[in-house]
């Protein structure tokens, strides 16, 4: 049973702030999901291989050769706020 | 049993986070470089901007398991990625790409040697890759944080330690011996003042016979393998403090504090250690054949234990001149091509494991960075055992060599360093010594033959060192004592 208490603590991990009804509907939402899962594992996997990706890849690499980066310039602007080539955020307090 | 009497073992657990020195980022082509001015190593990938995928580097997973192997770890043939989701300004994505349940390399072992001689064997738990975070610095004044993205996407390993280590020292000849290994492999410089090497520790104590292993608190903010000492030992002291006033040890992490020399908890919320991993969808997974495996292990270069045992065994050395020689690769390989030169290993140890490695100490440079070769040191070497030039005198010619790179041989010629071993010269110096010493020849000829000591000291004066000591002391005792 999902509880409105674990949609509360999901979103603040997700820093998502919800109103109360949007966490009522959420609640719901989400004990459909698990419940849809739940007839899932009726199903025998036991010689099913797990899988950890849906494309029928593997071993796409890269060669370790350096390409052009953005210029300073460039990537301070998608930042709020800067200063001296640093993107400033409000003060982190650890 | 007596909270006050009673005795507690310490149980340390370590994870070094390692920075591999590949030319590019683990998931991008931007340069994998320190040092450069704040956000100019950036890309879509590493900032995580939308619509963009990272594509894993090649050489970031060979450069793993060459590590894996290293550290006797069994190598994974399929590995993948998943997402460690956090928020902190300093990860873009508000996701850390690392693996989870699917590392590179688990079950390793690494022997460290310890003070009495005899090595120990911890446990290497697992070791996994992921992707580094930007750098934060804290502007207390303007109330704000910077940050600089440049060392988002830097390749890490990540090495877990068994918890079996049971004192700071263990942690620290750990610590030691891993570094040297991985220093072997040329896969990163392990500077631990470049962040280039982190080591983060979990320890706990327990009553002395107790199995179950007490609650633990995560220790940070460690600068060197010094302060990971000295954390450990005031982390041990504190636990002890608060189980014998019948406190509770609380699970937390705690950063070292350099200048108090305390540690402090980071109050941090506990919600930051739920991070929801899941497979990576943006990288498909890997697989390594037993082919690759076999190729990277028949190509990893000679461990420092294997070197060691070698050396100790070739050049018939002590195992602590043999450990000095191994603690560096390029000093070690020094000496070898000086032996190929001179046959005397000890002599070269010793002139190796003394002035040059001071000099080394105290200029900071790799050995190939010094104006000394193997043909000049053991030139010099071989001056000193020939007599030419005393022991003293050597030294200051390898002293003269180091800052000029003038061959030895030159450097006696040009400054007429040459002991004097000359009779007819010396015969000269020993009369003037017994004329003008007549109370200390008396001595000696009353059987103080230490006395001689003197006189050989005077001699040298009036030679200005450059008398052959050993002659001057025969010549001495055939005037004085007609032998
Ligand atoms: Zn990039």
């Amino acid at each position: 049973m999902i509880s409105k208490n674990d949609v509360k603590y999901v979103a603040s991990l997700s820093r998502i702030h919800l109103k109360d009804e949007e966490v009522q509907a959420l609640t719901q939402d989400l004990e459909r999901i698990l419940g849809y899962i739940k007839n899932l594992e009726k199903l025998d996997t036991s010689h099913v291989e797990p899988t950890s990706h849906v494309l029928p890849l593997k071993n796409v690499f890269r060669e370790d050769i350096i390409k052009p980066s953005f210029s300073q310039q460039e990537a301070l602007k998608i930042s709020v706020e800067q200063q001296n080539g640093f993107f400033k955020v409000p003060k982190i307090i650890e | 049993m007596n909270q006050q009497t009673q005795q507690f073992e310490t149980v340390i657990g370590l994870e070094v986070h390692l920075q591999l020195d590949t030319k590019t980022k683990i998931f991008c082509g931007c340069a994998n470089a320190f040092g450069h001015e704040p956000n100019t190593l950036t890309c879509p990938v590493c900032l995580g901007l939308p619509g963009s995928l990272p594509v894993f580097n090649k050489q970031v997973l060979e450069y793993g398991i060459k590590i894996g192997l290293a550290l006797n770890c069994t190598v994974s043939s399929f590995i993948k990625f998943d997402r460690k989701n956090y928020y902190y300004p300093d990860l873009p994505k508000a996701y850390q790409i690392s693996q989870y349940d699917m590392p590179v390399a688990r079950n390793g072992f690494i022997m460290a040697p310890s003070q009495n001689g005899e090595s120990k064997k911890i446990r290497i738990h697992r070791a996994h890759l992921e992707e580094d975070a930007g750098k934060l610095i804290h502007d207390d004044a303007a109330n704000c944080s910077l940050v600089d993205y440049n060392r988002t996407g830097t390749p890490l390993m990540e090495i877990v330690s068994e918890p079996d280590m049971h004192s700071p020292q263990d942690a620290y000849e750990y610590l030691q011996m891993l570094k040297l290994t991985l220093q072997y492999l040329n896969v990163s410089d392990c500077d631990m003042e470049k962040g280039s090497l982190r080591c983060d520790a979990n320890i706990s104590i327990r009553p002395v016979g107790q199995t179950n292993l007490g609650t633990k608190t995560e220790i940070k903010n460690m600068n060197s393998f010094k302060a990971v000492k000295e954390a450990l030992s005031y982390e041990i002291g504190r636990q002890e403090s608060v189980v014998r006033s019948g406190g509770v040890i609380v699970q937390e992490t705690r950063l070292w504090d350099e200048n108090k020399q305390m540690t402090f908890s980071m109050r941090s919320k506990e919600e930051a250690h739920d991070y929801r991993y899941f497979p990576e969808p943006d990288l498909v997974p890997f697989t390594v054949s037993e082919q690759k495996i076999e190729e990277i292990k028949t190509a990893l270069p000679e461990l420092p234990l294997q070197k060691q045992a070698r050396i100790k065994e070739r050049y018939r050395l002590n195992d602590y001149d043999s450990f000095i020689l191994v603690q560096d690769p390029l000093v070690a390989g020094f000496f070898e091509e000086c032996v190929t030169l001179y046959p005397d290993a000890k002599k070269i140890c010793n002139w190796i494991t003394g002035p040059v490695l001071q000099e080394l100490n105290a200029k900071k440079v790799p050995i190939t960075e010094l104006k000394l070769s193997p043909k000049n040191l053991t030139t010099l070497i071989q001056k000193v055992e020939e007599g030419v030039v005393s022991n003293l005198v050597g030294k200051d010619i390898l002293k003269n060599i180091l800052e000029t790179g003038q061959d030895a041989g030159d450097i006696i010629q040009s400054q007429g360093l040459a002991q004097v071993s000359d009779d007819g010269a010396l015969l000269k110096i020993v009369d003037e010594l017994i004329k003008e010493n007549e109370k200390v020849v008396g001595q000696i000829k009353a059987g103080e033959e230490k006395a001689i000591g003197f006189l050989v000291g005077q001699g040298m004066k009036k030679m200005q060192g450059k008398a052959n000591p050993k002659k001057i002391t025969e010549l001495l005792k055939r005037r004085i004592l007609d032998v």
